[in-house]
């Protein structure tokens, strides 16, 4: 009964996003919506806002710097799950494996 | 692993590794790259010479307690860096109206709090990858 129910549900997902894909505008169009007054300001005035030739970087360090904010959280999160999960074992405690260090 | 040609090789090719990720970072607002993808590179070099020469002086290069006080002094200076917007009457992370210098348009030390904090992100992201390899590396 329970995998009757997923099935329904994973295949009635799928008609619906496969039914949305047919429903995207086409790619590189220029009547897109993605098309709108904010990327033309930033090809036209990104260099002078931020004296930086490189658009990306103006973009996500100058006018989305809070999003770039929130991906390093993202990161600092990530790595704080991973340790108290996996733990941190600190090896200036034991001393007997020592004679692994393979150094030169 | 336990070879001589793999550990001769990182050692000649690391600093250069090195290098170019720091070449990278710094010049995030000039050509194609930035603190993401020069944080990673700069990590690659650690996580190589961790692969050749074993956990341990992988760890000694780049001790536990350092990563983790670069990483979060990286995002601290970030967040300080968008208080100064706030403390001139400004948004956060204000760049131009805040009176960072500018400088000249194509050099490396222009463009205002952008390498600043591009250098702060690069630096966090090379610390979490390394930490990262280092604790699934001493888990098994």
């Amino acid at each position: 009964m329970r995998k009757i129910f997923t099935f329904i549900m994973l295949g009635g997902l799928l008609v619906v996003l496969l039914s949305s894909i047919s429903e995207l505008p086409p790619m590189g169009n220029g009547d897109n919506p993605s098309f709108n007054e904010i990327s033309e300001y930033y090809i036209d005035e990104g260099v002078e806002d931020t004296h930086a030739p490189n658009l990306i970087t103006a973009i996500i360090t100058d006018y989305r710097a809070f999003d770039t904010l929130g991906e390093a959280t993202v990161l600092f999160t990530g790595i704080a799950a991973v340790v108290s999960l996996i733990g941190i074992t600190h090896h200036s405690k034991n001393k007997e494996d020592e004679e692994d260090d393979l150094h030169g | 692993m336990d070879d001589l040609f793999v550990r001769i090789t990182t050692r000649m090719i690391l600093p250069f590794i090195q290098i170019y990720g720091l070449y990278v970072i710094i010049h995030g607002h000039l050509s194609p790259g930035g603190a993401f993808s020069g944080g990673s590179i700069f990590a690659a070099s650690i996580v190589l010479y961790t692969l050749a020469y074993g956990l341990k002086p992988g760890q000694k290069r780049l001790p536990h307690h350092i990563s983790s006080k670069i990483e979060t002094g990286g995002i601290l200076f970030f967040i300080l860096i968008g208080l100064i917007g706030v403390a001139l009457g400004y948004t956060f992370l204000t760049n131009q109206e805040a009176g960072f210098p500018m400088g000249e348009i194509g050099r490396v030390l222009s463009a205002g709090l952008i390498p600043v904090v591009t250098f702060a992100l690069g630096l966090k992201v090379m610390s979490t990858v390394v930490t990262l390899f280092h604790t699934m590396m001493e888990e098994e």
